[in-house]
């Protein structure tokens, strides 16, 4: 952030907050739009564990987009939930791709198994880390906003 | 103010990405379906697949279909009706691609009508009763007998017949074309080895206009 030094006031937190949010929302706005072409474009079936993490990815685009404006720092409260939520579904992804949780409690039988890897890039980037690295950045941006307010 | 700018400018240019990726994905899948059914000319055809129409008519259609398929049924007629638009210039080549479970089972059904030389009427009444046989989009080949009366057909003989392994080896050679053209979806269309754009009618016919035009040059 490029801002001077009296942007740290609390009269002016608001621009900095601001930006933050809108950094979160740009994050989950590519995510959701991604998740949209890999599924409806590029025809990979989403997995049950990947619905879910869409059900907490989709929202948060219309969430944090009516948190701009006005920009209300409340978004956090509405948010960070659905941030939240989404990180512990990719991370339970993540970890029954990686084979940490044994095969009986996987919660997916029918249809695309989870623990399917459709798509790497690079050797290591797949879907479900995306997934956990958007959460992640959008709960963090929205805990950032939370602290420089209370300044 | 600028941030309101900053807000539409990113959505906008968001959109336009994903656009942009669309169309280009789109024009990228057609070159190299395009590609694929010119490289694999021989899975399209086998010696095996029944075909509805003169054996020498310039336009050919292959037609990977699934009896328990509701489009397929509902592009039957359209099929029908482009060849009785162009007598004697078409032929009908039909692929089976048993995708519902247990849709390989009465595609089995299908060929031992076709030993009785019943193969089209077979095909015509099951699509008719589709939601008969098909409840839920679940093919139950005990619920096809009842609407195959009438066609004069031996049952007994056709519950014989479609054990046999010989149309055991249909299905799944049909379905490895199926896979080695990257038919993921029925019904799927090649006119003279040409695959559609994309899906849709219009775009079958259209195909087929430019095929009977090049035939007619």
């Amino acid at each position: 952030m490029n801002l001077p030094e009296s942007a740290h006031s609390a009269h002016d937190a608001a621009p900095v907050g601001w930006t933050l949010v809108f950094i979160a929302w740009l994050i989950a706005t590519i995510s959701t739009l991604s998740a949209l072409f890999l599924g409806e474009i590029m025809g990979y079936a989403p997995c049950v564990l990947c619905w879910y993490q869409r059900i907490a990815m989709f929202p948060l685009v219309f969430v944090l987009a009516a948190g701009l404006f006005p920009f209300d720092r409340r978004v956090i409260h509405y948010a960070l939930p659905l941030a939240l939520a989404g990180l512990a579904l990719a991370a339970f992804h993540l970890a029954l791709i990686a084979g940490w949780i044994p095969e009986s409690i996987k919660p997916c039988q029918q249809g695309v198994p989870c623990s399917d890897v459709q798509v790497t890039w690079f050797g290591f980037v797949t879907i479900p880390l995306l997934s956990l690295l958007s959460f992640l950045f959008v709960a963090g941006l929205l805990a950032a906003t939370h602290f420089k307010g209370s300044k | 103010m600028k941030q309101k700018t900053a807000f539409i400018v990113s959505a906008i240019v968001l959109l336009l990405i994903f656009v942009a990726g669309t169309l280009f994905y789109s024009s990228q899948q057609e070159k190299a379906a395009a590609a694929l059914a010119e490289a694999n000319r021989a899975a399209l055809v086998r010696m095996h697949s029944p075909t509805l129409g003169r054996q020498d008519a310039p336009v050919v259609i292959v037609e990977f279909l699934d009896p328990a398929c509701e489009t397929c049924r509902a592009f039957y007629p359209l099929v029908k009706q482009i060849m009785a638009a162009h007598p004697d210039k078409i032929r009908l080549v039909l692929r089976y691609a048993p995708f519902h479970n247990g849709s390989d089972k009465v595609v089995a059904v299908l060929e031992a009508a076709r030993r009785q030389g019943k193969l089209w009427p077979a095909l015509e009444a099951l699509l008719a009763s589709q939601e008969e046989w098909s409840p839920h989009h679940t093919p139950q080949v005990a619920l096809v007998w009842k609407h195959l009366e009438g066609l004069g057909l031996n049952m007994e003989q056709m519950a014989f017949d479609m054990t046999a392994p010989e149309i055991a080896r249909i299905v799944e050679e049909d379905l490895a074309d199926a896979k080695t053209l990257r038919v993921t979806k029925t019904p799927e269309f090649f006119v003279n080895g040409r695959p559609m754009p994309s899906f849709g009618a219009d775009q079958l016919k259209a195909l087929v206009n430019d095929a009977l035009a090049a035939a007619s040059r």
